[in-house]
């Protein structure tokens, strides 16, 4: 069993991370110069981490699949980032930010590690403002803000719809100087493949040229995953094609713990699917809830164009359920709202399983120009994708797979459980509990990047600063590519009669089902049992076309869902083993008599840690209780 | 839907590379340009051919991975998008579509569909960014800038690296391209400081790597999938003029 010291500081909340930082270890200037760092992605978290690192003296060397860092993921984020500067006025601090994660995850995360993210957020807009991050400003050339979903404060930054973009530029653009200075090697379209271990501590990685098929072999001092999330084991998401699970499931086969894998949030506003070869969801930012209001029709079945149904007709279910907080509910009570009525017969479309979001007030009250000025490009964008003008009749929306919560166990270091493995962004499970509030993820990512993984990091690498450089001709490394290499070529000899897309395309309908917005525990059996079926089938009848040492993007995509399939086993165990609903885990078993969420905080209050025990073991539960020292465990309301 | 594709097949960045041609029932209008490749590509697989390789991935149009020359224009038929918000809504049926990879000196095929556009990161390399190490950074609001030089470099700033502008371009020009960064940067006091090294490095940068001069047709500006204005590229000459008379280097 793994032993988890989750190494939170001693002190009075506010004081911890002030507290570690005049206490833990530095690396002096010199001694950086001889350190070697792998940062494995680019998005918002592992492009300011190897450019931070970068700019401290640390040799980095930065990898990502894309073509160029600048296209991780992150860059699709639309709606905002959040920090506690309270530029309205409106009570907003570092305690409210920290308040808001903690009550929004649903008293499921570590409360120092997010009070530190809290802590941080001002800097991180600070930093982006310094590196030419255009947030959108008042007339009097100040920064404004927005509302986000799941609060009551306005503290949301934002660059129209495109606020991942323009951060992640920020971020691209501090890498590439730092490229320039000679102290990043950018290494684009490289998979990582493995991990490799020395005497127990991560030293490096194998990983593929996606041009050219080559094996590669790549050693440092300590490794850095910022792989981002896999919403993608849905086949149909929110995310890029591209993502996956594969980094995070290398690590979990060497040792590392996975925390919380059933804790998946599927978002409330995207557009719904339309066609049976659709391969992804187009969000719609929250921040359209903002002015936009959800309804669905009050009479089953009604086919009336939606304009012309009258006011008195219509159910604002979210309004009518929820009068606090209304259309802007946390995500995972908006997406089981959505389904509910939907499930319930009121849904609208051609499939019935889609609800409206409507901008006929707010286009009457504030006037059109306003609308547009707010959210003119997420318009567009619903336009291109759905090939409907929302100024003249109410968006469809359905909810879809977005993020995942869950990912690799980290102590207060982002360490992993493998010594000089560290986690950072969406592939740690640090912060968001059971639920992720909107807009905190940029940050959450953005301040693991900048300003806590520099610090902790050197923490761990001051012990080893009589290291030399780790070479790559050991036999850890031989053992490490052999693996790789008999991966691949048993994928391309099964020369089968199915695509990979097609097995991932039934593995993610088994997920939807009964691993998503809804689970109860007949539903996951029988999960774990069709999944287990098609991991056999695939083994058997997988068709890889093309070659090993070629671009092969076929081989790339079976790679990844031989792993999604594992990964799927995972949630699925996790959210049979977590008999309570908290946050985006809605067990049906266990609700209170409105259809809430219904914690067991007696039995539950714990982060699930999985262990890998082998190819023919089952994954072994470890248990990091969670301590509630500062607030309060409360039953979330949002009526 | 029925389609005759003529599609541009290379196996490598040495092979030659012919367009095939192949025939696609059962495409519907509401698929994306890209999930009627999917659907192509999951046949060829099934009969034993190797799919059509092609670049893309947020299949939103904000990644800028994807990009191709369709019937003769970056991105397709359609105005203001990339490949992957293309909708097989614009075609109609018995259409023959022809699908090429950029064409541009700058950016090498690597296998069929895809290209090498490293050549862009390279520009932004010599100089595209504000010199702010991690924590040096003033509080945000000390630097108030006009709203409407905010809005028009993030503007700029919509550049999305996909390349449109240099495939489009009769001389194989980044104008575009490194015009949006200048702007962008220029645009803000924060940026200001650095503005002079950073056009003299980006544009040097730009001759080295072999792209051609601009000479204004404004194709770049018609085809780009963000509507980058072509009036950064006046702004770029005139920062470029300025630096060029005050730079001491
Ligand atoms: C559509 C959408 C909208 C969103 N909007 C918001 C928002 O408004 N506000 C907010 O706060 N959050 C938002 N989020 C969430 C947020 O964008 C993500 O959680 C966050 O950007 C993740 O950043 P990351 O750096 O952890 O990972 P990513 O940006 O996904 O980066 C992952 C990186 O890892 C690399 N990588 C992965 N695996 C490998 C491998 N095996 N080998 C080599 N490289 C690898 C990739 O190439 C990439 O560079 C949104 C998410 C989506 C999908
Ligand atoms: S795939 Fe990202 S812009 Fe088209």
């Amino acid at each position: 069993m793994v032993t988890l010291n989750s190494k939170i500081p001693d002190g009075p909340l506010a004081e911890k991370w002030s507290r570690y930082k005049s206490n833990c270890r530095l690396v002096n200037p010199a001694n950086k110069t001889k350190l070697d760092i792998i940062v494995v992605g680019t998005g918002i978290a592992g492009a300011p981490a190897a450019a931070s690192l970068a700019e401290l003296g640390y040799n980095v060397k930065c990898f990502c699949f894309q073509d160029t860092p600048r296209r991780a993921h992150s860059v699709a984020a639309q709606g905002g980032i959040n920090a506690a500067k309270n530029y309205k006025n409106d009570g907003d601090s570092d305690y409210r930010l920290f308040y808001d994660m903690i009550k929004g995850g649903d008293f499921r995360s570590r409360e120092a590690d997010v009070y530190r993210c809290a802590e941080v957020s001002n800097q991180v807009i600070d930093q982006m403002t310094a590196a030419g991050v255009p947030f959108a400003r008042e007339y009097g050339g100040l920064l404004t803000t927005r509302s986000f979903g799941g609060v009551q404060v306005s503290r949301t930054f934002y660059a129209s719809g495109q606020t991942g973009q323009q951060c992640l530029l920020g971020g691209y653009t501090a890498l590439c100087r730092q490229i320039h200075q000679g102290k990043i090697t950018m290494y684009p379209r490289r998979e990582m493949l493995e991990l490799v271990l020395v005497d127990g501590k991560a030293r490096g990685i194998i990983i593929r040229n996606l041009i050219t098929g080559e094996i590669e072999r790549h050693s440092a001092h300590a490794v850095v995953l910022a792989t981002g999330g896999y919403g993608t084991i849905y086949y149909l998401s929110t995310l890029a094609i591209n993502c996956n699970a594969s980094a995070q499931y290398i690590a979990f086969k060497k040792g590392a713990g996975w925390a919380n894998p059933c804790f998946i949030q599927i978002h409330p506003s995207c557009i719904p699917q339309l066609n049976l070869y659709q391969s992804k969801l187009t969000l719609m930012s929250e921040s359209l809830r903002n002015d936009g209001r959800v309804w669905v029709p009050k009479q089953k079945g009604d086919k009336r164009h939606p304009n012309d149904i009258p006011e008195e007709e219509r159910d604002y279910y979210l309004e009518r359920k929820y009068p606090a907080y209304g259309n802007l509910v946390p995500r995972d009570i908006g997406s089981r709202a959505a389904k509910e009525i939907c499930d319930d017969g009121y849904g609208v479309g051609d499939t019935g399983l889609a609800v409206y979001l409507d901008f006929r007030d707010a286009i009457q009250a504030q006037g059109k120009k306003v609308i547009v000025g707010k959210y003119g490009n997420l318009f567009d964008l619903y336009e291109q994708m759905a090939g409907i003008n929302s100024y003249e009749r109410p968006m469809m929306i359905y909810p879809a797979g977005h993020y995942t919560m869950g990912g690799l166990w980290v102590d207060y270091n982002l360490m992993t459980t493998i010594p000089g493995l560290f986690a950072i962004g969406e592939c740690n499970f640090s912060i968001h509990g059971a639920n992720r509030l909107g807009a905190s993820s940029l940050l959450q990512g953005a301040a693991d990047g900048y300003f806590v993984l520099p610090v902790t990091i050197g923490d761990y690498l001051a012990a080893d600063i009589k290291t030399p450089r780790i070479p790559t001709d050991i036999p850890e490394f031989d053992a490490a590519e052999k693996t790789v290499k008999q991966k691949l070529e048993h994928l391309i000899s099964i020369n089968g009669k199915q695509t990979a897309t097609s097995f991932h395309k039934r593995l993610g309908k088994i997920m939807w089902d009964y691993c998503g917005i809804k689970r109860n525990a007949d539903g996951l059996k029988k999960a774990l049992g069709l999944i287990d079926d098609l991991i056999k089938e695939f083994w058997k009848d997988v068709k890889v076309s093309g070659e090993l040492n070629e671009l092969n993007p076929e081989l790339v995509k079976a790679g990844r869902i031989a792993d999604f399939l594992e990964v799927a086993k995972l949630l699925c165990s996790d959210a049979l083993n977590r008999q309570e609903s908290c946050g985006a885990h809605f067990r049906d078993e266990y609700q209170t008599p409105e259809g809430e969420a219904k914690r067991n905080d007696a039995e539950y209050k714990y982060v699930s840690v999985w262990e890998y025990q082998g190819e023919d073991n089952l994954p072994v539960l470890n248990k990091e209780e969670l301590k509630f020292d500062f607030v309060e465990l409360k039953e979330r309301s949002y009526k | 839907m029925k389609l005759t594709l003529k599609i541009w097949r290379q196996e490598n960045a040495k092979a030659k590379g012919k367009f095939e041609t192949y025939q696609l029932d059962g495409v519907s209008p509401e698929m994306s340009f890209l999930e009627m490749l999917d659907y192509h590509n999951e046949k060829l697989i099934l009969e034993g051919t190797n799919p059509v390789a092609f670049d893309n991935d947020c299949r939103e149009g904000i990644c800028g991975m994807c990009g191709l020359y369709i019937n003769g224009r970056p991105h397709g038929p359609d105005e203001d998008n990339t490949t992957c918000q293309l909708h097989m809504r614009k075609f109609n049926d018995g259409d023959t579509i022809v699908i090429e990879p950029w064409r541009s000196k700058a950016f090498p095929v690597i296998k069929d569909l895809i290209v090498d556009r490293t050549a862009l990161d390279k520009l932004i390399i010599a100089g595209g960014y504000i010199s702010a190490d991690t924590g040096s950074a003033p509080e945000a609001n000390s630097i108030p800038i006009p709203k409407h030089k905010a809005d028009l470099s993030f503007n700029a700033n919509e550049c999305v690296g996909c390349g449109a502008c240099v495939a489009v371009c009769k001389n194989a020009s980044a104008m575009l391209f490194v015009a949006a960064k200048v702007s962008h940067l220029a645009l803000l006091p924060q940026g200001k400081i650095e503005a002079s090294e950073r056009v003299l490095k980006m544009v040097k940068e730009m001759d080295k790597l072999g792209f051609g001069n601009c000479s204004n047709t404004g194709a770049c500006e018609a085809e780009c999938p963000k509507s980058v204005s072509i009036s950064n590229i006046a702004r770029l000459n005139r920062e470029y003029i300025c630096a060029g008379l005050t730079h001491e280097n």
